[in-house]
């Protein structure tokens, strides 16, 4: 009833190539954006600021990288911790290596390495495809934690090569609340969010998902798939260590290689299968998911069962739950959470009408 | 479609946060951010079942400190560096003056709050592991490494090799070799032993074993073509149990061989079989269930089917007493704190600080507490986080752990000079000023 595109007309091909075509669905972005950047920080407290909201957007970040790579280009990649780790080191690094640095370009500059390290763990998806390709990228993954902990010239020759990074400051201004490095995440990821949706609108995505497709017949057609592959790689790792920056600079302030384990990959892979391969919504739903249920099952375990059960069975029944709940949202809906989104707005568009 | 089922969970879950919240009052809380799954549950499940059964022997056999009882929460890490960013985070505010203690047991969970916690005014407590520079109390007046750190147990290790070579003097020209788990837990070792090596003149053979550490097969090749007089296992999880099978299948003697605190318990030896015996361990707590502490333990806790421990047989294992031992430097920290703040009514964070850093156990106070012998003495200061820095060895008898020697001391004013030149940039870095100690009360 109220949400039907009855009476909106679009006249131009502006209109018609805008990336929300209905009024209520613009409208519903802007209220969110709104929420997120206005409510939020004025209401939400300390907690779920820092513990909850920076780290679903950092992750829904990371997401959005792999799924570029996986969703839209249909490259396996099992590497987009490591991609992480050298965004994370490189904006490190630059910040500390160059006076005056500025902290959106160290950012910018940490994902520009994150792109040209992915490019080069691109390269065996020139003659590989599917799984083996996923284990290719898994010598990133090792190559890169490695590499990190053996040469302490990246952690600045720390001991125990842990960084801690520096402060955020930009144009003299601090972000050092919890409020400011939440707002300043958010920026950063709702920009690069509006960029990878136009990417994946453009000719760049069409090619990608031609190579997904059947990269024989892109070639046939005039896409080349190596440019192709490698751009792929090149944006999804860029995406993946802005990520990693964020994830050091303003969600845990101290960062080691271990951090960046292939437990994490696994997770930023399960994000993008739990929220739709192949839709950036999807991949913030995906975060979203994956990010909450463990702390809300965690929280729920010890209000709910407290001292009835043992403490570690506790621990191994919110696995057994976690695990449980993935198999049966992915039986009921193999293409994540953003089709389920997907097909709600489809029912709304007909409501009340059935047909 | 759903909205109503939405909504009714929605209340549900608020409500059961609600009752949580509400439970806490007059008490005195501490935040547990455990870990009970993951690669270190065998660890972590020992050492928070110990610290949960002795406060609650607190609780029931005292009344708790003062009149104060002891309220406690776990939160799961699973030993990941993000989930106890965020358990730091849930726990901070509980009970009715936050949390008083957080201590997590995770290296890098250590170093991610190490900022926050001089924010939010709790300490940190990283007894045996973490920031080793971290002693130095006039850089880090948040933060306690108590008992003893990497550096001091790594000095107090070749002192031992020292002793049973006959003298510090004989290691001149030995070989040691430092097994290490290559992380940046392993790694703490390389810049004492160094040190150490060009004090006494013997040699360090450093070599790495990739995490986990099953496959130590080109590693103790190494170790058999070289000949070391020594070998130092700093090792961590499934790579103890695997290097002392292969160095007897390679014909090392485990005699010569010394590991660190997180290489000597049940969990290492057992799995390892008769491979293990004779092999020797630092630690800055001991075995055995003989020490009255652990029999309260037992009458006051289990006899009230109080306890944590699933496996009971646990009690009295290197890390369940380890986890006693959390329990016991907590526990009279806040009972030194009530005596300056007021006894009986909850502390913050910041008056437990306090207690932490003025807090002294002697002999007299370890007959006291039935653990005699259980744990070293100590005496904390503004300046001196550490406090003791000694540790026992006991060998492994191939059914037991069996203390070999007395408490063994470190090199301190070495490891000390280190500790200040690694705080004292540290400070630089951060721009931190350090306190005047002579200034605290």
């Amino acid at each position: 009833m109220f949400y039907r595109e009855a009476g909106q007309f679009k006249a131009s091909y502006q209109e018609d190539q805008q990336i929300f075509t209905i009024r209520q669905d613009r409208v519903g972005f802007w209220a969110i954006l709104a929420f997120f950047f206005l409510a939020v920080p004025a209401f939400a407290n300390q907690y779920w600021l820092q513990a909850i909201l920076t780290p679903v957007l950092i992750f829904s970040l990371a997401a959005i990288g792999l799924n570029i790579l996986t969703g839209y280009a249909g490259q396996l990649s099992l590497g987009s911790a490591a991609f992480m780790a050298v965004g994370a080191f490189g904006a490190y690094n630059f910040m500390l290596r160059i006076d005056g640095m500025p902290f959106i370009v160290a950012i910018i500059l940490g994902g520009l390495c994150a792109a040209a390290v992915g490019i080069l763990f691109g390269l065996p998806s020139l003659r590989i495809k599917g799984f083996y390709l996923a284990v290719a990228t898994l010598a990133a993954q090792f190559f890169i934690v490695w590499a990190l902990v053996k040469f302490p010239w990246f952690s600045n020759h720390s001991s125990s090569g842990v960084i801690t990074t520096q402060e955020i400051v930009i144009f003299g201004f601090a972000f050092d609340s919890p409020e400011k490095k939440y707002l300043i995440s958010l920026a950063i990821v709702a920009v690069l969010a509006l960029l990878a949706k136009n990417l994946v609108r453009s000719t760049t995505g069409r090619a990608w998902m031609a190579v997904r497709d059947m990269d024989v017949a892109a070639e046939v057609i005039g896409i080349r798939p190596m440019r192709t592959k490698l751009q792929a790689f090149a944006v999804s790792s860029f995406y993946c260590g802005v990520a990693g920056a964020l994830y050091g600079y303003t969600y845990l302030g101290t960062v080691e290689p271990e951090g960046f384990n292939l437990d994490l990959s696994f997770k930023i892979l399960f994000m993008i299968i739990i929220g739709g391969v192949g839709s950036i919504m999807g991949s913030f739903l995906g975060a979203a998911f994956i990010v909450l249920l463990p702390i809300f099952l965690n929280v729920a375990m010890h209000s709910t069962l407290g001292g009835a059960v043992p403490a570690s069975l506790a621990a191994n029944l919110e696995l057994i739950i976690f695990g449980g709940l993935i198999i049966f949202f992915l039986i009921v809906e193999p293409h994540g959470l953003a089709r389920l989104w997907q097909i709600g707005k489809e029912k709304l568009r007909l409501w009340p009408f059935p047909h | 479609m759903k909205l109503k089922t939405t909504v009714l969970l929605g209340a549900a879950v608020a409500g059961l946060l609600a009752t949580g919240y509400a439970a806490a009052q007059q008490q005195q809380f501490i935040g547990l951010p455990s870990y009970r799954v993951g690669p270190y549950a065998s660890g972590g499940s020992g050492i928070y079942g110990g610290w949960i059964d002795y406060m609650t022997l607190i609780n029931e056999r005292d009344g708790g400190i003062n009149g104060v009882k002891l309220a406690w929460e776990e939160c799961e890490t699973e030993y990941n560096n993000a989930r106890g960013v965020e358990c730091y985070e849930r726990l901070k505010g509980k009970g009715t003056t936050g949390n008083s203690v957080f201590q997590p047991l995770s290296t890098g969970i250590t170093y991610s709050v190490l900022d926050r916690v001089a924010q939010d005014k709790i300490p940190l407590v990283t007894m045996g592991y973490g920031r080793t520079d971290a002693a130095d109390g006039r850089v880090f007046p948040w933060v306690f490494p108590l008992i003893t750190t990497y550096w001091s147990q790594a000095s107090a290790i070749v002192n031992y090799i020292g002793t049973k070579e006959g003298g510090m003097d004989k290691l001149k020209g030995k070989k040691i070799a430092l097994l290490y788990h290559d992380s940046a837990y392993g790694k703490e070792s390389h810049a004492i032993m160094d040190k150490l090596a060009a004090k006494h003149g013997f040699e360090v053979l450093k070599i790495a074993v990739a995490h986990p550490g099953n496959e130590q097969q080109s590693q103790w090749l190494q170790i058999r073509q070289s000949k070391p007089d020594y070998v130092v296992l700093w090792g961590w999880g499934v790579m103890n149990p695997t290097a002392l099978r292969t160095a007897q299948r390679t014909g090392f003697p485990r005699e010569k061989m010394v590991g660190v605190w997180w290489s000597g318990a049940e969990e290492d030896t057992i799995p390892a079989g008769d491979a293990a015996k004779g092999y020797t361990s630092a630690g800055f707590n001991v075995a055995g269930a003989n020490y009255p502490v652990i029999k309260d333990i037992d009458k006051f806790v289990y006899g009230k089917s109080k306890g944590n421990m699933e496996d009971k047989s646990r009690l009295g294992s290197v890390y369940y007493n380890r986890g006693v031992v959390h329990g016991i430097i907590t526990v009279e920290a806040i009972r030194t704190a009530q005596e300056k703040f007021g006894k009986g009514k909850p502390l913050t964070g910041e008056q437990v600080r306090w207690g932490f850093e003025h807090l002294k156990i002697d002999d007299k106070k370890l007959a006291a507490l039935g653990a005699t012998g259980f744990m070293p003495d100590l005496n904390v200061t503004c300046a001196d986080h550490e406090g003791a820095g000694k540790v026992k060895f006991q060998q492994w008898d191939g059914a037991k752990w069996k203390v070999v020697t007395d408490w063994v001391e470190g090199d301190k004013p070495l490891v000390r000079g280190m500790i200040e030149e690694s705080a004292a940039a540290y400070a630089k870095e951060k721009g931190i000023t350090p306190r005047d100690c002579s200034k605290e009360s």
